[in-house]
């Protein structure tokens, strides 16, 4: 078959326009696919290989002080493998040359060795040496953003007193994979610190000599997670326990396992979209493509070739053109899938940066491709085939036209005859139409996925920090305080309004279902941080009851007027029966608000507060914060700028990089789909359009009768792709729905006129070189062959 | 002369026995009847013109005597075979060792050249001459490797000739060989037809709205509405360089 091979390579040299055109969308398609399942194989082998070589722990707890000796009562839990008993403490860090504050968690390690469960991955540096209480490794992210190497030197506040700390290395731990301050909502890498300190050292500090406030556990295979954190409950109830939990629940995993589930919604949603629309232009391309063949397959048949050859010549071309669009495809989907998911092991500290890639990811985006262009070729083949030669030789009866519904109404004198023709055409062939207009309008729609994302993160910070958090600051206190202390920090020169809060940590339950979170205590009247409802209104917090985030009464199955379970986890952990009263909507995190009055009644604790919220003069606020820093009692401080910042760059690094390769890829397909119409509609309409030129019309007659019929389907496919964007904006919102986290549907004028905007410079992309090749539209030579 | 077709052959020479041949095209909205009963024998070694106006039905008898058409009613033999109710393949076979075909408008493959175009055919058949050879027939083994683009009608023409040759066919089926070209070229065209009839001894059917190509046939067949109206024997055959119109 050597001459039909080389008819084959002529014929694709002869349409690179278009086979680069279809290969292009395929790529994207191809890209997107195999970039998604990837990244998200990728991650997920490492996180399981890292979990699995530094024993991360299953189960874990917190409480208030134990005994050593309490030790062994844990370790005969039954189900429990291994236990590892901990000191852990929260501290204010000080880090020569940056003068924000920074807050740190300090976690006891083993002197000199790293510890059984949960162990450090060392980057630089050395363990702790056993003879120095003054040694301590740190958090690769924190050293990064502040350039400390071993042997630098970092200032700690614990429990009130300063200590002096020496570098000694620098590391990793499954435990901090996201590093994120208590009670905030992203991470903010250089103002959150984790320390590792000797164990002797720290519980000197922290007054907790042969005592522990931390535990973690790997339990043995087969032990019922569920029934180990109930029993270990029972155990460290009368320590101050805060409530085991498994490590589904786990700060670190828990935001590892959203921005997981969130790449295989992407995995699954993108490249479907794109593979799918390449494969719908591929079908339609060669099912014109083979018609317009129609004449030469008939010659092939009247020579003797067989369906069967004329069916594998024309296999052969596409097989080509999904070839290369598949090599393409998986080159540049390799290239993206490794520098996102080295994008994604910096973020979450990977010790390593291997990248995987299965086989199957790449055989499924074959077996797509090849599908969908194959079944367009065989069934215009079969469909040529199947006419006895000599029919398929002879022109095509001349297309039914029918007169429109333009001049059925007697409309038509308002229309010129080409625009007649255009109408004719349109409507003549329904399909043809509607599967051009559905292609670009897919176009849009994804366009309009990758903004929607920026404006909902816009969104959110809207809400979030101008709306609904109005302090400058936020001043965690050590322990519940009275609420005199208000006083002394309203009295700080330049703060001109202080609020009080009281978080109280709980467990709350409604029948089976509970969520680990906090009650929070606010002030009804506050104006630095308020409850709002979806319309942005402000909920009025009632004496009696609590008002939840919608999402928390949909994870709790919960409805207003029913009765909240509410198991604090603090102090002498009372059991609390609270109505809801309502609920409030957020975007962030979720919570269960009351008035600060009714939590103090409830824990019968007196006016005591554990959070200020600060409303300062930004002149001041350098100083403010040295003040705030020298005071005992402050845990920790929290700028709003900086937590909107911090937001800012979290969702710029994961996001964004989505977005634009969506919108890049959303352009491509724009582009494949009309100007593969555009060109395909040329080739089916070159006689009838070069006779209209012999005929007198001109060449932009000609060009308005080819091109108005792609600038009705755009702009027809327009609407259709906004409604197709919001479909899709609206399951992705849906998608990202999580405690942590939910994406509003918010689909602003700019990005529908973005979206807009791509499709159509495309598509007067298409008609400009449509134009070109019109223009050199041979008169003679088209009339002269049949077709 | 006008004599009985079932009687101007010999049965035993016969290639194409056609008994009451029909033919209904429906044509969208309308039925076309363009064979309304056609009886015709074809014998080895001859050539036939088919002579008559465009309409007449002569395309539509050519293309089904070489399988690219069937017939709605009566019955085609080549030679024992029943073309009438062969199966797809068995047509496919049929044309692929059997038959040359010469169109109108040459119908060349236009992204290979001339040599490429006899070889697809050559390609798939057994004992071929070479293209080379059948190129030097139609006197174009200069031209060899030029594109159909770069071929003038009548160059073109003979690259279609040179492909329905190159197979050695037994039966050369000819629709308006000349039909879009001039006289000068067109006689070229048709010595080359003379030339494979006489020294290759290829059955041929010539079709033709030109009555002045009918001297260098055996036989004329004129055909009118679907129907053969007459048949005559050419006593002598004019050479094709001989003619002219």
């Amino acid at each position: 078959m050597g001459v039909l091979n080389r008819k084959l390579w002529r014929d694709l040299v002869e349409m690179r326009g278009m086979v680069l055109a279809i290969a292009l969308v395929q790529v994207g398609g191809i890209a997107t696919f195999v970039m998604s399942l990837s990244t998200y194989d990728t991650l997920l082998i490492a996180r399981d290989n890292y979990y699995r070589d530094q024993r991360f722990a299953d189960v874990f707890a917190l409480l208030k002080r134990a005994p050593d000796s309490l030790a062994g009562r844990l370790q005969a839990i039954p189900g429990v493998e291994r236990m590892q008993t901990r000191v852990v403490a929260a501290a204010r860090l000080a880090v020569p040359g940056f003068n924000d504050p920074v807050i740190g968690t300090l976690v006891s390690i083993p002197e000199s060795r790293n510890p059984e469960l949960n162990a450090l991955h060392l980057q630089q540096g050395r363990l702790l040496s056993a003879d120095r209480d003054d040694e301590t490794l740190i958090n690769e992210s924190f050293a990064k953003e502040h350039n400390l190497k071993p042997g630098d030197r970092i200032t700690a506040t614990i429990n009130g007193r300063r200590k002096q700390l020496t570098i000694a290395g620098i590391a990793m731990s499954p435990e901090y994979m996201y590093a994120i301050a208590p009670g905030a909502v992203f991470p903010d890498f250089k103002r959150y610190g984790i320390l590792w300190m000797g164990r002797t050292a720290l519980a000197a500090a922290y007054n907790m000599e042969g005592a522990f406030n931390d535990v973690s556990f790997k339990l043995e295979e087969g032990a019922i997670v569920e029934d180990v954190i109930e029993q270990l409950d029972q155990v460290v109830a009368r320590y101050g326990g805060h409530g085991a939990f498994a490590r589904k629940d786990q700060t670190s995993h828990r935001f590892l396992s959203e921005e997981l589930k969130g790449l295989e919604t992407m995995a699954a949603v993108f490249p479907v979209i794109f593979l799918g629309v390449a494969a719908f232009l591929l079908n339609v391309v060669i099912t014109r493509l083979v018609n317009t063949q129609r004449n030469q397959i008939a010659i092939l048949k009247a020579f003797g070739y067989s369906n069967l050859a004329v069916g594998r010549h024309y296999a052969a071309l596409v097989v080509v053109i999904v070839m290369l669009g598949l090599a393409g495809g998986i080159a540049v989907g390799i290239w993206m899938g490794k520098g996102l998911s080295a994008l994604y092991m910096e973020f979450y500290k990977f010790p390593f940066t291997d990248y995987y890639l299965n086989a199957e990811v790449i055989l499924l985006a074959a077996l797509v491709s090849l599908v969908a262009g194959m079944s367009g070729t065989l069934m215009a083949v079969y469909r040529a085939v199947r006419l006895p030669p000599a029919e398929a030789m002879r022109p095509e009866t001349p297309a039914t036209y029918r007169t429109t519904i333009i001049e059925r109404l007697g409309l038509q004198r308002l229309f010129s005859q080409p625009t007649r023709m255009i109408a004719r055409h349109i409507e003549r062939r329904p399909v043809k139409t509607l599967l051009t207009v559905g292609g670009i309008a897919s176009a849009c729609g994804i366009i309009m996925v990758a903004n929607f994302q920026e404006d909902a993160i816009i969104y959110m910070i809207d809400v979030q920090y101008a709306m609904s958090q109005n302090q400058d600051l936020t001043v965690t206190l050590i322990e519940p305080t009275s609420r005199n202390a208000l006083h002394s920090l309203a009295g700080i020169e330049g703060v001109q309004h202080a609020e009080g809060m009281r978080a109280v940590p709980a467990r709350l339950r409604h029948e089976h279902r509970t969520y680990r979170g906090s009650l929070q205590g606010m002030e009804p009247d506050g104006v630095l941080r308020k409850v709002l409802d979806s319309d942005l209104q402000r909920v009025a917090l009632p004496v009696e009851g609590v008002v939840l985030t919608d999402f928390l009464a949909e994870l709790l199955a919960i409805k207003p007027g029913q009765s909240l379970t509410v198991e604090v986890l603090e102090g002498n952990r009372p059991v609390l029966e609270v109505p809801v009263a309502g609920l409030t909507s957020e975007y962030l995190g979720v919570s269960a608000y009351m008035q600060r009055a009714t939590v103090n009644r409830l824990m019968k604790e007196g006016d005591v507060i554990n959070a200020v919220f600060l409303d300062v003069d930004e002149w001041h606020s350098d100083r403010i914060l040295r003040e705030l820093d020298d005071m005992p009692r402050v845990a920790g401080t929290i700028i709003r700028e900086t937590a909107i910042r911090s937001f800012h760059k979290t969702m710029e690094e994961t996001i964004l990089f989505f977005s634009f390769i969506t919108a890049l890829l959303g352009g491509i397909i724009a582009f494949g789909v009309v100007y593969n119409s555009a060109h395909i509609a040329l080739s089916e309409r070159d006689r009838e359009l070069a006779s209209l030129r012999v005929l007198g019309f001109t060449r932009g007659e000609v060009a308005y009768i080819l091109l108005g019929e792609l600038g009705v389907a755009t702009l027809l496919a327009l609407p259709l792709g906004y409604l197709f964007g919001y479909a899709l904006c609206s399951y992705l919102s849906n998608q990202f729905r999580s405690d942590l986290y939910r994406v509003p549907l918010v689909l602003e004028a700019d990005t529908v006129a973005f979206a807009s905007s791509v499709v159509l410079v495309s598509a007067i992309i298409s008609g400009l070189l449509l134009w070109r090749k019109l223009n050199r539209l041979d008169l003679i030579g088209v009339l002269k062959t049949r077709e | 002369m006008t004599i009985s077709p079932a009687a101007a052959t010999d049965a035993a020479d016969t290639v194409f026995r056609v008994r009451d041949l029909t033919k209904v095209y429906h044509m969208g909205e309308v039925d076309v009847h363009a064979l309304r009963g056609v009886d015709l024998d074809l014998v080895a070694g001859e050539l036939m013109v088919l002579l008559g106006p465009s309409g007449s039905g002569k395309s539509t008898l050519l293309n089904i005597l070489g399988g690219l058409d069937t017939a709605s009613g009566g019955t085609v033999h080549y030679r024992d075979q029943d073309l009438t109710h062969a199966d797809e393949q068995r047509l496919t076979a049929y044309r692929r060792f059997h038959v040359g075909f010469v169109f109108q408008f040459y119908n060349l493959m236009p992204s290979l050249t001339a040599r490429e175009n006899v070889q697809a055919v050559t390609e798939i058949v057994p004992n071929p001459m070479t293209a080379e050879e059948a190129l030097a027939l139609v006197h174009l083994q200069d031209r060899m490797d030029h594109f159909p683009a770069q071929l003038s009608g009548g160059e073109q023409q003979r690259v279609a000739i040179a492909r329905a040759i190159a197979k050695n066919p037994s039966v050369l089926l000819c629709d308006e060989p000349t039909g879009a070209l001039d006289s000068e070229t067109g006689i070229l065209v048709l010595e080359a037809l003379e030339r494979a009839n006489q020294e290759l001894g290829t059955t041929t059917a010539l079709i033709t709205h030109n009555a002045d190509i009918s001297g260098m046939a055996d036989r004329v067949v004129r055909i009118m509405d679907g129907k053969i109206s007459s048949i005559e024997r050419n006593t002598t055959r004019v050479k094709a360089s001989e003619l002219s119109w």
